[in-house]
C-alpha cells in the first residue's frame, strides 16, 4: 500500500502546486514587465483568501466560482497600486521599492490581524470531504477542482499574452523597455494593467486556495517567500518556468510532509531554492545571464 | 600645507556643534536612570538597542549596499546558543557570547559564500536572507535541546539578582548596558566610516564594477561587512536571551523581528552614523505611544502597532527617503558633522 | 620588453566576432592610442585588457606577467587604471572620497590616502569642489574625476576609453596638457581609445587602427592617417558623414 500512499500524495502535490503555480505567475509577470518586486505578493493572495471567507459566511458563494469576481476586484486593485503608489517609485532604487512593498505588506497583514484575529478560519464546503476512487488512490474532489479552476485562469492568461495585441504589447515591454516606448506603446498604462493581472492571479489563487486550507493573517509571509521561492526555481520572469517551479514545489512540500514533518515542509522549498541559486542562479527555465 | 589642514577637517569632520550635541547626548542618557521610572527606563533600553541593532544592520545595507530582511536570524542564534549554554551547562553570557558570535559568523560566512560566490545581488540577497531566517525559525522549532517550539526559558530565581557576571540585574544594570552597546556601535562605525574597510565597502555600494576597477574585491568587502554585522547582531541576541528570559522560535526568528531592525536606520537615514539613532529614539517612543492611544480609543487588537509602523515605513520612504537625520542636521546646521 | 603586449586576442560574443586576432604592443613611457569606427571592438579590447572578460583565443601580458585570466581588481593591483567610457564615479561620495577610494590601494593608511588624494585633485584642477559629490558635477568634471581617480591608484598603464568625447576645445587642451604632463614626469604609459583625432594627433606617439575589430593599420600617428586603408574605413567615412 506505500506506493499508492506516495502516488496519492504525489498526485495531490501536483494538484496544490497548480495553484501555487498560479500564484507565483503573478508575481514572475509583474516582476518581468514591471521589473519591481512585489514583496505583497502573499499578502494579497491571503487578502483574497478573507474576501473570499467572507464571501461565503455571507453569500455562500463557492470559493472557486468566486475566484472569477475576486481576480477582477485584485485586478484593479493592481491597477490602482501600480498608478498611485508603485509608479512614483519606478525610478528609485531597487531597495527603496522594496522597501515600500515591505511596507504594504505589514500594513496589509496586521489590517487583516486586526480584523480577523489571529486564529485560523476554515470553510467548510459541502464536497470538502468528498473524493474520488481512481484506480489505487484517493483523490479529493476539492483539490481537483481548485487545481482545474488553477489551469483554467492560468490557460486564460497565456492566451491573453500570446494572441491578444495588449498581450503582445506586454511581452514586448518585458523584452525591451525602450523599444516598447519608441513604437509609442504607453508604458506606464502597460505597466499598471501589468500589474492589475499580476495581483489578479494573486488574488484568482488566494481564493481558490481557501477551498483548500484554513485562512490565517500568518500564511502571508509565508505565501510571498512560498511564490518567491517557486520564481526563483523556474526561473524569473519565464511564466512556463512559474508554473515547473509551482509543481515541483507542490510536490517537494507533500513529499516532505509525509516523510518528514508537515511543519517541516518549508524547509524542503528553502532547500530547493539553495540548491537551485547555487547550481543553476538563473532558474530551471530562465535565460542565463550574459 | 593647506592639503594637511583641509585633511585633517575632513577626517576629523566633527564640527564643534556635533560634540556638543554628542556630549549634550550622553550626558542625558547616563542622567536618565537617576529621574525616569521603570517603565520609562524599559522603553530607553528598547531606544538603546534598536540604535545598536540598527547600527549593525546599517553596516550592510547602508555601507555595503546589501539588503538583509532577515536578520533576526543572527538576534535567534546569539540568543538561543547563549542560553542555551547557560541553561545547559552552566556558562555565562560574558563567556557565551564567544561562541554566540562564532555562530552568527559561520552561519553569515556560509550565507555570503552562496550570494557572493554565484552572484546573488539585491532583491535575490534579500531573499536568501529571509530564507535563511526562516529555515532557522522552522528549524528551532523542532529542536528539542532549546524547547522547540513551546520556548526556551532562562531561570529568574531571586537568589542570582544583582549576578552581573550571569547578566541577571535590574532595569538599570541592564539600561546601561544596551547604552554601553549602542554607543559602541556608534564608535565603531564612526571609525569604520574612515577607515579602509569602510571606503571600501561605500565603493562597493555605490558601483561594484568601478572599484573593481580601483583594485578592491568586491566579494571579500561584502563578506566583511556581512559578517560583521551578523557578529554585532549576535552580540544583541545574547541581551536579548538574559533580559527577556524566554525565547519562542515563532517571535525571535520571525520576519517582524527582522523589519523591526530595519525600521530605525531606515526612518533615521539609512548610510548615515546619526541615522540609527535618531530612528530609534523616534521609533520606540512612537510605538509606545501608539499603544496607549489605540488602547484608551479600545483599538487594542494586537497588529494596531505594526500596522502603524508599516504606514509609517512607506510614508518615510516615500516622503523623505533619505531618513530624518539628513534633514535634522540641516536644521541644526551640522554641516559635514557625519555622513 | 614591452609593458603590455597582446597577442592574436580573439573575442566573440554569441557568435560575433568582437575582437578578431589583434595583436599589439605598448612599449614602456609610450602614449598609444587605438583608434577606429564605432562598433570596431575598442572598448571590448579594453575591458580584455582590465580583466572584465577573458578572450578566448590570445594572451595579454603585462611587463612580462600573464593577465588574460586574470580579476579586473588584481590587473588594478599589478598597475592597470582605467576609466570607463560612460564615466562611473561614486555619485554619493564626495569628490576627495573618490579620489582617495583609488588611492588607498597603494597608500599605508587612510591619512596618506587622502593627501595624494588632495595633490592629484589638484593637478587635475578638481580641487576646489573637493568637498562636492560626484553627482553634482558637470560632465567635464566627472571625466576629470574619473581620471583622478584611475591616476591615483598610482598606475604603471592607465587606459582612458574616450576621455575627450563631449569636451570643449579647451578643456580638451586642458586634459591634453595634464595627460602630457603625467606621461612625461611619471613616467606613465597611456593606452587610449579615442574618437577626437585632434587630440590623437597632438598626443599618441602611435596608433592603432582596428575596424570590425580586426587591425588594419598601426603606425605614427602620420603614417597612419596616411593609409589608404584607413583613410576609407574610418577617417573617409568620418569626413563624409
Amino acid at each position: 500500500m506505500t506506493f499508492s500512499l506516495y502516488l496519492e500524495v504525489l498526485v495531490q502535490g501536483v494538484l496544490t502546486g497548480l495553484v501555487y503555480g498560479l500564484m507565483a505567475l503573478g508575481l514572475s509577470v509583474i516582476f518581468g514587465v514591471v521589473r519591481v518586486v512585489n514583496f505583497a505578493h502573499g499578502e494579497f493572495a491571503v487578502l483574497a483568501m478573507y474576501t473570499t471567507f467572507v464571501l461565503f459566511t455571507v453569500l455562500h458563494l463557492d470559493p472557486i466560482v468566486a475566484a472569477i469576481p475576486i481576480a477582477a476586484l485584485f485586478f484593479v486593485m493592481g491597477w490602482l497600486l501600480q498608478r498611485f503608489v508603485v509608479q512614483p517609485f519606478i525610478h528609485r532604487p531597487q531597495h527603496d521599492q522594496f522597501i515600500l512593498l515591505v511596507g504594504l505588506a505589514i500594513v496589509l497583514v496586521n489590517a487583516l490581524l486586526m480584523i480577523f484575529g489571529p486564529d485560523s478560519r476554515h470553510t467548510n464546503l459541502a464536497y470538502s470531504y468528498d473524493s474520488w476512487f481512481v484506480g489505487p488512490i484517493i483523490v479529493d474532489k476539492v483539490r481537483a477542482y481548485a487545481a482545474a479552476a488553477a489551469v483554467v485562469v492560468t490557460a486564460a492568461l497565456f492566451a491573453f499574452f500570446r494572441f491578444t495585441l495588449v498581450g503582445t504589447a506586454i511581452r514586448a515591454c518585458a523584452d525591451n523597455l525602450t523599444g516598447a516606448a519608441v513604437v509609442g506603446l504607453d508604458v506606464k498604462k502597460l505597466y499598471a494593467l501589468t500589474f492589475g493581472l499580476g495581483l489578479a492571479c494573486a488574488g484568482a489563487a488566494g481564493a481558490i486556495m481557501v477551498a483548500l486550507t484554513d485562512v490565517t493573517p500568518m500564511l502571508a509571509p509565508s505565501f510571498t517567500l512560498l511564490a518567491f521561492t517557486i520564481v526563483i526555481i523556474g526561473g524569473l520572469g519565464s511564466m512556463a518556468g512559474a508554473l515547473l517551479g509551482g509543481l515541483l514545489i507542490g510536490v517537494a512540500e507533500a513529499l516532505a510532509s509525509i516523510i518528514v514533518a508537515p511543519s517541516m515542509k518549508s524547509m524542503v522549498s528553502f532547500a530547493l531554492l539553495v540548491a537551485v541559486l547555487a547550481l543553476r542562479p538563473q532558474g530551471l527555465l530562465g535565460k542565463p545571464a550574459t | 600645507m593647506i592639503a594637511h589642514g583641509a585633511i585633517a577637517q575632513i577626517l576629523a569632520g566633527v564640527s564643534r556643534r556635533a560634540r556638543v550635541l554628542i556630549g549634550g547626548l550622553a550626558i542625558v542618557m547616563l542622567a536618565a536612570p537617576l529621574v525616569l521610572d521603570r517603565y520609562l527606563l524599559s522603553v530607553l533600553i528598547l531606544v538603546c538597542l534598536a540604535a545598536y541593532t540598527g547600527q549593525a544592520w546599517n553596516i550592510l545595507l547602508g555601507f555595503a549596499g546589501l539588503l538583509s530582511l532577515g536578520h533576526a536570524l543572527y538576534l535567534g542564534l546569539g540568543a538561543y546558543v547563549s542560553a542555551a549554554l547557560y541553561v545547559h551547562f552552566g556558562i555565562g553570557p560574558w563567556l557565551g557570547v564567544f561562541p554566540a558570535v562564532a555562530v552568527c559568523i559561520v552561519v553569515a560566512a556560509s550565507l555570503g559564500w552562496l550570494a557572493f560566490r554565484f552572484r546573488i545581488e539585491g532583491v535575490y540577497f534579500a531573499l536568501l536572507t529571509i530564507a535563511f531566517a526562516e529555515v532557522a525559525r522552522v528549524g528551532f522549532d523542532h529542536i528539542g535541546f532549546t524547547g522547540g517550539a513551546g520556548g526556551f526559558f532562562l531561570p529568574v530565581r531571586s537568589e542570582d539578582q544583582g549576578q552581573w557576571w550571569n547578566l541577571r540585574g535590574g532595569p538599570t544594570f541592564f539600561y546601561y548596558l544596551a547604552l554601553l552597546l549602542a554607543a559602541a556601535a556608534f564608535v565603531l562605525c564612526a571609525a569604520l566610516r574612515r577607515s579602509r574597510v569602510g571606503h571600501r565597502w561605500l565603493a562597493v555600494r555605490e558601483d561594484p564594477e568601478a572599484a573593481r576597477a580601483l583594485g578592491i574585491d568586491i566579494n571579500r568587502a561584502r563578506m566583511s561587512a556581512l559578517v560583521l554585522s551578523a557578529a554585532m547582531t549576535g552580540i544583541a541576541g545574547v541581551f536579548q536571551a538574559f533580559y527577556a528570559n524566554n525565547l519562542f522560535p515563532s517571535q525571535i526568528f520571525d520576519i517582524s523581528r527582522s523589519i523591526d531592525i530595519i525600521l530605525a536606520p531606515i526612518i533615521g537615514g539609512v548610510g548615515t552614523l546619526f541615522g540609527p539613532i535618531l530612528g530609534a529614539f523616534v521609533l520606540a517612543p512612537l510605538g509606545e505611544v501608539l499603544i496607549s492611544i489605540t488602547g484608551a480609543i479600545g483599538l487594542n487588537a494586537p497588529g494596531t502597532k505594526a500596522l502603524f509602523f508599516g504606514l509609517f515605513l512607506m510614508a518615510i520612504i516615500a516622503g523623505v527617503p533619505s531618513g530624518l537625520w539628513p534633514r535634522l542636521r540641516e536644521l541644526l546646521r551640522l554641516r559635514s558633522a557625519s555622513r | 620588453m614591452s609593458l603590455l603586449s597582446i597577442e592574436g586576442v580573439t573575442k566573440r560574443f554569441r557568435g560575433l566576432v568582437a575582437v578578431d586576432n589583434v595583436s599589439l604592443a605598448v612599449e614602456q613611457g609610450a602614449i598609444f592610442a587605438v583608434i577606429g569606427p564605432n562598433g570596431a571592438g575598442k572598448t571590448t579590447l579594453f575591458n580584455l585588457i582590465a580583466g572584465v572578460f577573458a578572450p578566448d583565443a590570445g594572451t595579454i601580458a603585462f611587463a612580462g606577467e600573464r593577465i588574460d585570466r586574470a580579476a579586473p581588481e588584481h590587473v588594478c593591483q599589478l598597475g592597470i587604471a582605467r576609466t570607463f567610457q560612460i564615466v562611473r564615479p561614486f555619485p554619493e561620495l564626495s569628490v576627495i572620497e573618490n579620489a582617495a577610494i583609488g588611492a588607498m590601494l597603494r597608500a599605508g593608511d587612510m591619512d596618506e590616502a587622502y593627501i595624494s588624494a588632495g595633490e592629484i585633485l589638484r593637478r587635475l584642477d578638481l580641487w576646489d569642489k573637493h568637498a562636492r559629490k560626484a553627482r553634482e558635477l558637470t560632465l567635464p568634471d566627472r571625466k576629470r574625476l574619473e581620471v583622478a581617480r584611475a591616476l591615483a591608484t598610482r598606475p604603471k598603464l592607465l587606459l582612458l576609453d574616450e576621455v575627450m568625447a563631449g569636451l570643449r576645445p579647451t578643456e580638451t587642451d586642458r586634459i591634453l596638457d595634464i595627460l602630457r604632463t603625467i606621461n612625461r614626469e611619471e613616467n606613465i604609459t597611456i593606452l587610449m581609445i579615442e574618437h577626437v583625432m585632434r587630440a590623437v594627433m597632438a598626443l599618441a606617439t602611435r596608433v592603432h587602427v582596428l575596424h570590425h575589430g580586426a587591425t588594419i593599420a598601426e603606425g605614427t600617428p602620420e603614417e597612419v592617417t596616411r593609409d589608404p586603408r584607413v583613410i576609407e574605413s574610418y577617417l573617409g567615412a568620418e569626413a563624409f558623414a
